[in-house]
């Protein structure tokens, strides 16, 4: 594990944190559908993805806070940091919107989940491939859901088309802060842990170029992006307000009663 | 993941705690057991100590401990007090790994257990033919056998199943989701 040993320990727990939150936040988002979907079905689906995504974050924050070695665990980091604290991608804290929106956020962070993943399980620690190789099933699973279910209402009734075209417009811009390397990125890249995310995205826009094709939406093209400029953006710990808020309900139990068990 | 029988002092031979592990029925289906899953990846003395390792199905899947504290009470009842339960992450679950015994119990209880060989690849030419309805895979309906049937949806009552509906006898059904 010479790559693993040669990095800068708080780095490292940044970074893993950057996978976990994204899989924690969006998990959460996704969980706010529960009872709440236009059918059974889906909110099924949606509970069961949910849940799939916080079991990878409970795998990966507690390989982040074993790495630290202060003592915490996956539900400390997850329950007791403050918002400038997560590292998760400003696309995953977007609230849900509509269907369409919640489905195309889904669609758009799948095909980048799956690259990710797909390109760690080569990674130069074998914790970080074995975790890969288990969540890679997932969201293989998750994409052929979401890609599947843009298709069919992109190229569905006229609203549902107006509704995806929509929520695409919307979200295209914080897609780009998912292949925006920076400091961090380059260190983990060095010692081979993961590959830098600016990497990744040729596949991406692959996929998404094939799928907005076959559900007749336009790409919106290069358009202006979020989070990559000045102080950067969630994968910095800074945010938009619409975390703040994911917080204060997913911590509410663990600040009000500290150590409640079930 | 070798069932030797070794007998020494008051151990159970390894082979005998697999038979063990074989009757405790998983949480969420319990028409199948942990072997029939596939989830128990290794049993084996380390000194006076039981190391059972077991493999989720799904990350998520709210039976893993619960799935945990089965094996734990199953094997304390009969006598072994030095235990380890041990999370093995490598190599993932597959639904490749249901046994025959597993699929046919699935199936007499009404899930269509998995297909092998059709889990998303994420491969997006072959996923495309999937979702637009040019792919030929066909879950036979596990009570009339007709293959004319069709997905509802990629979830189902657990994280390990899809729904579907047969569109001859008209009954929903669940399937086994590939992985």
């Amino acid at each position: 594990m010479a790559g693993v040993e040669a990095i800068d320990r708080a780095g490292y727990v940044d970074w893993l944190q950057r996978v976990g939150d994204n899989a924690l936040i969006l998990g959460h988002r996704v969980s706010e559908w529960c009872g709440h979907s236009p059918a059974l079905e889906e909110d099924i689906a949606l509970a069961n993805q949910a849940l799939d995504l916080i079991g990878q974050c409970q795998l990966w924050l507690g390989y982040a806070a074993e790495i630290e070695g202060e003592g915490r665990s996956a539900d400390d980091m997850a329950y007791l940091r403050d918002a400038s604290a997560f590292r998760n991608a400003l696309l995953v804290e977007r609230p849900n919107g509509d269907f369409g929106q919640t489905l195309m956020r889904q669609f758009l962070f799948d095909v980048y989940h799956l690259e990710l993943l797909r390109a760690l399980k080569g990674s130069s620690d074998p914790r970080v491939a074995e975790i890969a190789a288990k969540a890679e099933k997932e969201a293989a699973y998750h994409l052929e859901r979401s890609a599947d279910l843009v298709i069919r209402l992109g190229d569905g009734t006229e609203e549902s088309h107006r509704r995806m075209q929509n929520a695409l417009d919307l979200l295209f811009p914080y897609t780009g802060e998912l292949f925006n390397d920076d400091d961090i990125d380059r260190a983990i890249a060095e010692a081979g842990i993961a590959p830098l995310p600016s990497t990744l995205k040729k596949a991406w826009d692959e996929t998404v170029r094939a799928v907005l094709d076959e559900a007749t939406l336009t790409h919106p093209g290069a358009v202006w992006q979020h989070g990559i400029k000045g102080a950067g953006g969630g994968r910095q710990g800074v945010h938009s307000e619409h975390l703040g808020y994911i917080l204060a309900e997913m911590q509410f139990l663990q600040r009000a009663y500290p150590g409640a068990v079930w | 993941m070798a069932a030797e029988t070794e007998t020494s002092g008051a151990r159970p031979a390894e082979a005998q705690i697999w038979d063990w592990l074989s009757q405790i029925p998983d949480p969420e289906i319990p028409v199948i057991t942990l072997t029939d899953l596939g989830i128990i990846r290794a049993v084996e003395w380390q000194g006076d100590t039981l190391v059972v390792r077991v493999t989720p199905t799904y990350s998520g899947c709210p039976a893993t401990s619960v799935i945990n504290l089965e094996i734990e009470a199953t094997l304390r009842a009969r006598g072994i007090d030095k235990l380890r339960l041990e999370r093995q992450l490598s190599p993932p679950w597959t639904t490749d790994w249901l046994t025959e015994g597993g699929r046919e119990k699935l199936r007499a209880y009404g899930i269509a257990p998995p297909i092998d060989g059709t889990a998303p690849d994420g491969l997006i030419a072959g996923r495309i033919n999937r979702l637009t309805g040019r792919s030929n895979m066909v879950v036979p309906c596990p009570r009339c056998e007709s293959g004319n049937t069709e997905k509802i949806s990629q979830a189902g009552s657990t994280p390990c199943k899809a729904s579907y509906r047969c569109k001859d006898c008209l009954e929903p059904f669940d399937y086994f989701k590939c992985i």
